[in-house]
């Protein structure tokens, strides 16, 4: 018997219907768009233009080019390069210590760890990524400090060296966690490819899952940089708050966040040179992120690969 | 089946001594020819299970023989990729899997079931069911192999990578382009780019998992001459669904059913005289 070719019938109710909820479903979606885009053009908005408020107070020059920062003094001087060597400082530790220790890891969980090793680590690691930051601030100014002066007597109470260290511990979730779900997305038969040209797995982790999984990866790091940068109460309550400019990590020092927190928590009246200088500060940490994101966005295209 | 025998020899000549009796070939439950040239390797009582204790290989024994083309067929699931993955050593990647019995290289005589996986791997190539280049560019998937072997001057890698793309039939379409991405080929440009890269290593055998399963009839038809010209330098072992594929470019033809091994010949005869009922009724399409 030969099978009926006239097709299954579908009612002109039923595909006007469909229609109507594809109309809706595709506003609604449009919507929720618009209204993420005017949020972040509403946080720049407000950004820049206190910023430009404070320019007038400021000259542009004094504020990138000034090794000093002191809003709150008597004699105030608005010199950003502190704030940003203490968040370059800060970061870079946490970084230097966060991306070699979580790549090693993610590539233990995904290529060699047995399925049970890896299902017990994964929570742990989540559970880091709830433990609140006060937390890890205390962690480094009443634990990490004191064990480091065992090894380095001099270093003073506040330094940027353990708030860096306690914060490359702190953004280990997530360089791990994604960078490993990175690797793990590729697929096994790229690997059973390289396993059967003789790959070890060693060669096979580092010479094909990591190239393949790239794009992930750089994401991962971008997101632990955004965060590292970002990252206020370790470093108010462990690297001191005295903006101070220098690249030593056995210096206190303060970061763009912390500094923020200062101000917006004490008694700054409104309207102040002072008051407006956090957010010319937050423009630069905006601007920052933002770099970062950029050149992630753009490491991602270059290195994108399809499976 | 019998299990008790020691050696395959014994097997295939109480086979033999089977037919002599009279025993008609509707009966017979397997047939294993014993052949003449020489053998590279020689599989005995082989049994392999998966993880979850799916027993996909029933104690097979087979010999192939030395630089000749061993053509695997039988029904979809009854355990050909898994029989040829045992060859590389590709199931030790997952954990739980469980081999018994032997396959003994020759003339080394070393069980390969015994031998460092990574060993073998450098000794045996595979071409897999589905394309698998690396995200990476096609000149670089083809000296993938050879780097690990610390091969790195520039005219020996750019030499092999003519010569291995040139065989697999696939220099004409890429030669302007060995920079690109791998994954901006075609399906079937991909697996020549597959075979290409197993060859270029100049493996001592040579899996194909249905390798021209993707192919249009011009590029599979390259294809099986490129395998026509390796049998006579390199042993293969290929997987085909397409019977007479089977008999165009193979020596010796395995069928397997159910995990087990029903009958061993030599491909002329296995196609023409079959011993084995089930074997017959394959190869006719009464079945499978
Ligand atoms: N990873 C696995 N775990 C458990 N069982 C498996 C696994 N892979 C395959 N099997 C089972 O082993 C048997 C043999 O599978 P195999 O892939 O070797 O068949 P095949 O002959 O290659 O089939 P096809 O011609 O369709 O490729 C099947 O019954 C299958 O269900
Ligand atoms: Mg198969």
């Amino acid at each position: 018997m030969r099978p009926e070719s006239s097709g299954v019938q579908v009612s002109a109710h039923f595909l006007r219907k469909r229609e109507t909820v594809n109309q809706i479903a595709k506003y609604v979606l449009m919507a929720a768009a618009a209204i993420s885009v005017l949020v972040t053009v509403g946080i720049v908005y407000v950004l820049v233009s206190e910023a430009v408020v404070f320019f007038e107070e400021v000259s542009v020059w004094e504020f990138i080019s000034g090794t000093s920062w002191t809003p709150l003094f008597a004699v105030p001087t608005f010199g950003i390069l502190p704030l940003l060597s203490g968040t370059i400082v800060v970061s870079g530790i946490a970084l230097g210590v966060s991306i070699p220790l979580g790549l090693t890891l993610a590539v233990y969980l995904s290529e060699y760890a047995p399925d049970k090793v890896r299902e017990t680590v994964k929570p742990i690691l989540e559970l880091l990524e709830g433990v609140p930051t006060v937390v890890y601030g205390y962690f480094a100014l009443f634990l990490v400090t004191p064990l480091l002066q065992i090894v380095f007597p001099d270093l003073p109470g506040f330094n940027m060296l353990a708030p860096g260290l306690v914060m490359g511990i702190m953004i280990l979730p997530y360089t791990t966690s994604l960078s490993e779900d990175a690797m793990r997305a590729v697929p096994n038969s790229i690997r059973e490819g390289a396993y059967a040209l003789g790959y070890s797995r060693f060669h096979t982790a580092v010479k094909v899952v990591i190239p393949a999984a790239i794009s992930g990866i750089t994401a991962a790091f971008i997101l632990a940089m955004s965060r590292a940068v970002g990252e206020t109460m370790v470093v108010a309550i462990a690297a001191g708050q005295m903006a101070n400019f220098t690249f030593n990590p056995m210096e206190g020092a303060a970061t763009i966040t912390a500094f923020i927190v200062q101000v917006s928590m004490g008694d700054v009246s409104h309207g102040s040179v002072a008051y407006m200088s956090i957010f010319a500060a937050g423009l630069v940490l905006f601007l920052l992120t933002l770099t970062f994101n950029l050149i992630g966005f753009f490491l991602r295209k270059r290195y994108r690969q399809a499976y | 089946m019998s299990t008790d025998q020691t050696s395959t020899i014994q097997i295939s000549q109480s086979a033999h001594q089977g037919g002599q009796a009279g025993k008609p070939s509707e009966t017979r439950e397997h047939w294993y020819l014993e052949p003449d040239g020489a053998l590279r390797a020689r599989v005995s009582n082989l049994k392999f299970w998966y993880a979850d204790g799916t027993q996909a290989i029933d104690d097979v024994s087979m010999p192939l023989v030395d630089k000749k083309v061993t053509a695997l067929i039988g029904p979809s699931g009854c355990g050909k990729s898994t029989f040829l993955r045992c060859f590389n050593r590709m199931h030790d990647l997952y954990q739980g899997v469980k081999y018994s019995g032997s396959i003994n290289l020759l003339p080394e005589d070393e069980n390969l079931i015994d031998l460092d996986a990574n060993i073998v791997r450098m000794r045996v190539g595979m071409v897999f069911q589905k394309p698998n280049p690396f995200p990476k560019s096609i000149y670089e998937n083809v000296i993938a192999g050879l780097k690990i072997r610390g091969i790195r001057k520039r005219e020996v890698l750019d030499e092999i990578v003519e010569t291995s793309l040139r065989q697999a039939a696939l220099w004409d379409e890429v030669k302007d382009r060995l920079h690109q991405p791998a994954l901006s080929m075609s399906g079937g440009q991909q697996q020549r780019l597959c075979i290409a890269r197993a060859l270029a290593v100049k493996p001592e055998i040579l899996l194909l998992d249905e390798p021209t399963s993707a192919l249009d009839p011009i590029a599979t038809a390259k294809v099986e001459d490129l395998i026509n010209e390796l049998s006579g330098n390199v042993t293969v072992l290929i997987v085909t669904h397409n019977m007479q594929q089977a008999a165009r470019i193979s020596n010796y033809t395995a069928y397997m059913y159910l995990g087990k091994l029903i009958e061993y010949n030599d491909t002329n005869d296995l196609f023409q005289r079959p011993k084995c009922q089930r074997t017959e009724d394959y190869i006719t399409g009464r079945f499978g």
